[in-house]
């Protein structure tokens, strides 16, 4: 279906081709996965496929793509629509039309279907990505995963023989990315479409695919092969992969249910050993004397009982009761975020309802929940950006919204999103002595933190030709300059591969360990995992879970981790835990 | 055949918006599915209470509303609203009389408040922001005939502003001075008029997505529409882009307010801007944006024939009747110009294979609507030209302006959208 020969890509302006002398032949009807670190030109050779490399990025490209007999060279992107529907990796700049129902028809009306068949497929595709509810929705009010879902339906309609999807499910929360994972599953089975699909969670996509496509490094020849094949050498691999590798099983598992019939031995050796988890903050005694509140290396901690905010509902009377009989020893210092029946409206959609969430220094909570449960909005509110409709919010005892920029930089810190809206300056030397001057600290701060985050980093580079990972950790940078003792990170793993998350995951634990506060929202529960020493659950705005991380994800199906899921009942969470309790 | 089915569940062509209409799409689905079982209950709980049966099918996003909005079916043409509200707008220049503007500002305003659809969408919500520029319209328009004086002679005095002198070469204008009443009532006349106007544009906008009626355009022009279309999403992005931006110049310890801040963000975020556009022509170009049919050659020398020939008939008709010998050949020079350029436009129309999902219709209804506003731009023309006097009540000497009656009653034929597609009560 998809036949690449001897295909090299060059971008003008680059010494090297992005790919090179890639043979690679994807059959009717399978569902490939195309795996690799970032750089390695899967971008690339998915816009070969779909035309838009390279008749709409530029470049030369050396070599011949035929994708079901149309060779790409003389066929333009849109002479392709029809056979080839490709998703990007941001729903937004993918949208024509501004509703749902419209959207998914756009691209049957480009071809020129008859109206009965399109009406039927709308119906259909809302059906199937579970989007009727939506139908007349304008696009920009939903919610990011809703969106994903939308751009995926819009490219289905028109039937095409060939899905391309970059990272399809890198914005979803597990349970969207499941639906999404299914319905491309669905097709394939139902309709015989071929999919070809980049993503850098191999755990969520790895058990569903036919054919595992690696590029190993950029320039590198790829392979393509069986998962289990290519997992057995691939520099990238999910945590089920790793395990299987420690454990020494042959062939490697790829699906969490493989490996929990294999890990009837590793259960047995690791009977006794207890997991090791992520030291949790200090507890110290119920009335803590205030120490000197230096910022950076604050040891004090509330009680658990005092920062323990919602536990299970059966005991969650007296734990209230004790809170509020308690009162606040004057000597605290104030914790670092503390949220107390916090509810926040926006735009007539009650976004947090009643929210307690106290984060001492030193502990690490992950915020967990599907798209629109409120996670963003939790950060922005510790940040000043939304102001509470009821309840207070602090942060080391100052009220956010009300609190200059200029000093709330010093208590709390967030890496959006999109780290690069925190990038403005042209170089890397400029942002650094940009971050100085607004965080009032000594210069060459922030060059220091750059260089000890990310080492080998020059002073000219330009942001934007960071990649993701490294433009996430200079945005750390320059946050972490104000030395702000809570440090929020809204889903720092989107677009990182592995490698790069092991990077982010060695800083964090540092920051945590000299005594900053973290809460990262996430989706990935694989990072959760790493990090968090506690997970909070919320739903529709309201906090549903609150405690250690292995209570909370062990028990949940969607937010456990494939290493718990293979070890349960035991709660093992990571593979770096078990390996350390084998050694 | 999923449209039959939907049809019989409530006829399109009864005319009402009915609160239950909202449920009609799962419905539909569930008929589609064949889950029987589903769509019956769904239609139990149609007859018990409609929003439970909204609620019951709303998949994942349990916070969704029960929808009151509009489907397609229940949804004027575009076209209708903005003809019935430039018609207004239209009959709004054909006078000065405070009393008939006010009156159809009540209009426009009821049918507005009647018939806006309920969509969280931006447009829809448009109509206070234009209400607000009418009130600044006026507001300017008062304070310049304050501090600037008015050509208009009066002999009420209301105060005297210390008058500022002015070189020679300045002659013609003053600053300060008397102001009298008359003038004053003038230039409120005269801003009423066109704060009504805005505010029927205003009603437009709300009434029914401007982005809606550019996708109706023909075949020929429709991927200008696109176009166009993809311009005006751009505002809107560019201003939440600018607000998120600022709001990450918090996250960075800078002030977010101020015009500092504003003008700071500006390059980043046109460099978002541009890369936006880029992302969207690519995934446009891949969703077979701008394909195009092979037409046969004599086809495509016709289309550029009439078009070409079209557009020359539309220019010499409109000199021939606008220049005093020419009245003769004009109009019908002007009327067979455009009809060759329309039809050239709908033969080119051919070379876009591209077909229409559920295509906006001229209903009996949106006719109506249309005609209203058309009936009432129309009585009022002429009664601007059967009896000015009304219609523009002189401030010298100072009167009472009367509201004319005939006048007043084309003005309530507006009124007629809001009884046609009034929801009824559930």
């Amino acid at each position: 279906m998809i036949r690449f020969e001897q295909v090299s890509v060059t971008y003008d302006g680059l010494p090297h081709p992005s790919l090179r002398d890639v043979d690679l032949t994807i059959p009717e009807g399978e569902l490939v996965l195309l795996a690799g670190p970032s750089g390695a030109g899967k971008s690339t050779l998915l816009g070969a496929v779909s035309g838009l490399v390279p008749h709409f990025t530029g470049g030369t490209l050396r070599g011949r793509v035929t994708v079901d007999g149309r060779d790409t060279r003389t066929h333009k992107p849109r002479e392709l629509a029809d056979v080839v529907g490709t998703v990007g990796q941001d729903p937004l700049s993918h949208f024509v039309t501004d509703t749902v129902e419209d959207e998914l028809a756009y691209g049957m009306e480009s071809l020129g279907l008859p109206p009965a068949v399109m009406r039927r497929r709308v119906e259909e595709t809302l059906d199937l990505l579970g989007l009727a509810a939506l139908r007349d929705r304008p696009l920009t009010a939903l919610s990011g995963g809703q969106q994903q879902r939308v751009a995926i339906g819009s490219v289905l309609t028109p039937h095409p023989r060939v899905l391309v999807l970059d990272e399809p499910t890198s914005a979803l929360d597990p349970a969207a990315a499941e639906e999404v994972l299914a319905v491309l599953l669905r097709l394939v089975h139902d309709l015989g479409t071929t999919v070809l699909l980049a993503e850098h969670r191999l755990e969520r996509v790895l058990q569903y695919a036919d054919r595992v496509a690696l590029l190993p490094a950029p320039g590198a020849a790829p392979r393509l092969g069986t998962p289990a094949e290519v997992m057995a050498v691939s520099p990238v691999y999910p945590p089920v992969v790793d395990l299987g590798r420690l454990a020494g099983w042959s062939p490697l598992p790829l699906t969490v249910r493989d490996a929990r019939r294999r890990a009837a031995g590793l259960r047995a050796r690791l009977d006794g050993a207890e997991p090791r988890t992520p030291e949790a903050p200090h507890p110290v005694q119920a009335h803590p004397v205030q120490a000197h509140p230096v910022q950076a290396h604050p040891v004090q901690a509330h009680s658990p009982q005092a920062h323990s905010v919602r536990t299970p509902p059966a005991r969650l009377p007296t734990r209230r009761l004790f809170r509020r009989t308690a009162p606040a020893p004057v000597t605290t210092p104030a914790p670092p975020a503390e949220a107390r029946a916090l509810s926040v409206r926006r735009d007539r959609i009650q976004a947090l309802r009643r929210v307690d969430l106290t984060v001492a220094p030193g502990e690490t909570v992950a915020l967990m929940g599907r798209n629109g449960a409120g996670k963003s909005t939790l950060l922005s509110a510790f940040t000043g950006l939304v102001e509470p409709s009821a309840g207070t919010v602090r942060v080391g005892g100052a009220t956010p919204h009300r609190t200059p920029p200029r000093d709330l930089v010093r208590r709390v810190g967030l890496v959006p999103q999109e780290p690069r809206d925190l990038l403005y300056a042209d170089t890397v030397a400029d942002e650094c002595a940009a971050a100085d001057r607004d965080a009032g600290a000594a210069s060459g701060t922030c060059r220091d933190l750059v260089g000890e985050l990310l080492p080998g980093i020059t002073d000219g580079t330009h942001p934007r030709d960071l990649s993701e990972g490294q433009r996430l950790t200079l945005a750390l940078a320059v946050v972490l300059t104000a030395r702000p003792p809570l440090l929020l990170l809204d889903e720092p793993t989107r677009g990182l591969d592995y490698a790069a998350k092991a990077r982010l995951v060695g800083v964090v634990r540092g920051l945590a360990a000299d005594g900053h506060a973290i809460v990262l929202a996430t989706h990935d529960v694989e990072l959760a995992a790493e990090l968090a020493h506690r997970v909070v659950l919320l739903a529709e705005g309201e906090v549903i879970a609150d405690g250690p991380t292995a209570e909370v994800v062990v028990s949940s199906p969607s937010f456990a981790p494939q290493v718990s899921k293979i070890l349960a009942p035991r709660p093992w969470l990571t593979v770096a835990q078990v390996r350390e309790a084998l050694a | 055949m999923p449209s039959a089915a939907a049809g019989n569940v409530c006829p399109s062509r009864s005319g009402v918006r009915c609160v239950l209409s909202a449920c009609r799409p799962e419905v539909l689905v569930l008929d589609v599915l064949g889950l029987s079982a589903g769509a019956a209950r769904v239609r139990a709980g149609r007859r018990d209470g409609a929003n439970v049966a909204c609620r019951g099918t709303s998949a994942r996003s349990g916070t969704l509303p029960a929808r009151t909005g509009e489907t397609p079916r229940t949804r004027l043409h575009p076209g209708a609203w903005w003809l019935w509200s430039l018609s207004l707008g239209t009959a709004a220049t054909r006078t000065t009389n405070p009393l008939l503007l006010s009156l159809l500002l009540a209009t426009s305003a009821y049918v507005v408040v009647t018939c806006r659809p309920r969509t969280p969408a931006p447009w829809a919500r448009s109509y206070p922001a234009f209400l607000e520029l009418a009130l600044a319209v006026i507001a300017i328009r008062l304070l310049f005939t304050v501090a600037l004086g008015s050509p208009v002679p009066g002999s009420h005095t209301l105060l005297t502003l210390p008058e500022v002198p002015l070189p020679t070469w300045a002659q013609g204008i003053r600053l300060g001075g008397r102001v009298t009443a008359e003038a004053l009532l003038f230039s409120f006349y005269d801003a009423l008029r066109l704060a009504t106007l805005l505010v029927c544009v205003g009603a437009a906008n709300a009434l029914a997505s401007p982005s809606r009626l550019l996708t109706s355009l023909p075949g020929a022009l429709y991927e200008t529409g696109v176009a166009v279309v993809v311009a005006l999403t751009f505002a809107p992005n560019l201003i939440a882009d600018v607000h998120r931006l600022r709001a990450a110049r918090r996250l960075r310890g800078r002030p977010d307010r101020g015009v500092r801040g504003l003008l700071q963000v500006g390059l980043p975020v046109l460099e978002g801007a541009l890369e936006r556009s880029v992302a969207l022509a690519a995934a446009m170009d891949a969703r077979g944006y701008g394909r195009t049919a092979e037409v046969p050659a004599p086809v495509r020398r016709t289309t550029a024939v009439l078009t070409l020939g079209g557009l020359l008939g539309v220019c010499a008709g409109t000199y021939g009747l606008l220049t005093a010998a020419g009245a003769a050949y004009g109009l019908p020079l002007l009327l067979a110009g455009l009809a060759a350029a329309l039809a050239g436009l709908r033969l080119g129309g051919r070379r876009s294979p591209r077909t229409r999902y559920r295509p906006d219709r001229w209903t009996p209804r949106a006719l109506l609507v249309a005609a209203s506003g058309m009936a009432t731009a129309a009585l009022l023309t002429l009664a601007a030209t059967a009896d000015p006097a009304a219609l523009h009540p002189g401030v010298v000497p100072l009167t009472a302006p009367t509201l004319p009656l005939w006048p007043a009653a084309a003005v309530l034929l507006g009124l007629l959208p809001a009884f046609l597609s009034k929801e009824q009560p559930s």
